[in-house]
């Protein structure tokens, strides 16, 4: 078996010893049938969970890089919603393709949008538990949030390179710094875009600072920062499923 | 005699489908025929979303069928632990009429090729996957069925036939059998065999499951036929034959209709499972 599976991966390997076409001749080609098999659905699983990557360089020079990422990072484990995860930082070090700066976010990105979509369930917190908060307990208040919640920080405008590219119609990217926030306020995986200052401020809130310490993560971008916008954003799209205190266990 | 037990009935002798999430409007709608759907395990280990709420509302209406594709019984190495413990607790939630995996292999170290791969029929590899099934069984609680592969090679060092082979892993592990009439007219087709001989060697008692589905054809090399087990098209008439022979022996049993890629619509699926009913009404 371990010449079988050494072979599976490398197309330059000949066909292991031992093995017949049921007829007194060796299996040959018959071989190769596996190896398509393995390549191919495992190439299936990358085409799905990365269509932006797969639309940014194409499909031809997708199975390339997909291939490659395959033979150097084979899957680990036999649930395939999971398989992909390191493909930002594989396809970041492509040198053919360094000059798709945000290819890597863009694949980050979709990573995330998967991992939201297989994430648990949860009850949302909803915005009116905030209301009935002193404004001295609001200050030092924390947001837990659901697992199915994820930032993506970048500095290219990731949110309008993923629209542009997942939707007929949508308007070319802008040249601004986008962070993205994924949420699923039902079963489908949603992104957002978020300026700096306002992906610093839920990547402060996803640490655990308080409303108030976001506020301070904030403002070091954007004295100006509007906050209502992104807090609404998370009460609406059921990204919030409970609240706490400081100093509260 | 009325069958009252609540939990875990058996799969019903009648058509199933593999479940496709494209088909949850049309199966809840109009199943047609069909009683009870198979599911790849592999699918439904997630924390959540659509598909987990997909299986909890079609298992209170459908019998339902884990099947597992990842377990790598058929290897020389520990089962995966792990995964292992996500298989109870699957069947722990969802409850499955049935529990079925396959006699291949698809771990080798800490890689797994995502394919069911072909194992020799030895003395040794009986010993393991025997000892493999004991384990699933004896974790699992429940007995396990071993599912027949695809083949299109075969190894020198057999010296088993593949129908004694599986005889013997129910002889000594209590497992029953899932078989897959289009497995055996692929391998009996790819290796030059005839699938009646093997029916006729197969142990047909032990059976509690049958597949059918779609191949593709290809050539080897030297132009023998070679058939692809696709699950990308409808079944075959000579594997609708096929599974006429093999239920004339054994009676109506459960029948899975497997379509995985080029998924078709609902009613094209649905037509394949009434032609599974016809095949069970005569038998």
């Amino acid at each position: 078996m371990k010449a079988f599976h050494g072979a599976l991966l490398d197309p330059a390997l000949s066909a292991p010893e031992g093995l017949h076409d049921g007829r007194g001749g060796a299996a040959g080609k018959r071989f190769d049938v596996y190896r398509n098999n393995v390549m191919q659905s495992l190439t299936d699983v990358m085409r799905a969970g990365f269509p932006v990557v797969r639309k940014l360089i194409g499909a031809a020079n997708f199975d390339i890089v997909a291939g490659a990422f395959i033979r150097a990072h084979p899957p680990t484990q036999p649930i395939m919603q999971r398989y992909g995860d390191g493909f930002d930082a594989f396809l970041a070090a492509v040198p053919q393709l360094a000059s798709l700066g945000y290819l890597g976010d863009v694949a980050r990105l979709e990573q995330a949008l998967r991992a939201s979509c297989h994430a648990a369930d949860t009850s949302p917190l909803e915005a009116a538990a905030l209301a009935g908060l002193t404004p001295a307990q609001l200050t030092h208040t924390r947001l837990e949030f659901a697992p199915a919640v994820h930032l993506i920080a970048s500095v290219w405008p990731l949110f309008d390179i993923w629209r542009f590219n997942s939707e007929d119609g949508a308007p070319k990217p802008q040249p601004v710094a986008q962070h993205v926030l994924v949420t699923r306020a039902g079963y489908d995986p949603a992104p957002h875009p978020l300026s700096p200052a306002q992906g610093a401020w839920i990547a402060a809130l996803m640490a655990g600072a308080s409303l108030d310490g976001a506020q301070d993560a904030a403002a070091q971008i954007d004295p100006d920062c509007d906050i209502a916008t992104p807090m609404a954003l998370l009460f609406a799209q059921n990204a919030v499923t409970g609240m706490a205190w400081e100093g509260q266990t | 005699m009325l069958d009252t037990r609540q939990t875990n009935p058996a799969l019903p002798r009648a058509p199933g489908v593999g479940f496709k999430p494209a088909h949850f409007e049309g199966l809840t709608s109009d199943p047609g025929p069909v009683r009870w759907i198979e599911v790849h395990a592999e699918n439904y280990m997630a924390d959540g979303g659509r598909q987990i709420a997909q299986l909890r509302a079609l298992s209170e209406e459908f019998a339902v069928s884990v099947h597992g594709v990842g377990l790598s019984i058929g290897g020389a190495q520990a089962l995966d632990t792990d995964h292992l413990a996500r298989l109870k607790h699957l069947c722990d939630w969802v409850k499955p009429a049935s529990f079925s995996e396959h006699l291949a292999w698809s771990t080798h170290g800490a890689a797994f090729m995502n394919d069911l791969l072909p194992l020799p029929y030895t003395a040794g590899t009986l010993a393991h996957v025997a000892a493999h099934i004991t384990e699933v069984q004896d974790t699992l609680g429940r007995q396990m069925l071993l599912e027949n592969p695809s083949s299109y090679l075969a190894f020198d060092a057999s010296t088993w036939s593949e129908p004694d082979f599986l005889a013997e892993l129910v002889r000594r592990t209590g497992c029953g059998l899932l078989l897959d009439v289009n497995n055996v007219f692929i391998s009996a087709t790819n290796l030059g065999t005839s699938a009646r001989e093997y029916i006729d060697a197969y142990p047909l008692s032990a059976v509690a499951e049958l597949h059918v589905g779609g191949h593709a054809e290809d050539a080897d090399e030297h132009g023998a036929p070679l058939l692809i087990d696709s699950h990308g098209a409808p079944v075959t008439d000579a594997v609708w034959t096929l599974l006429g022979d093999v239920l004339e022996r054994t009676g109506p049993l459960p029948t899975l209709v497997e379509w995985d890629n080029d998924v078709p619509d609902w009613p094209t699926l649905r037509a394949e499972a009434a032609r599974a009913a016809d095949a069970l009404a005569i038998a």
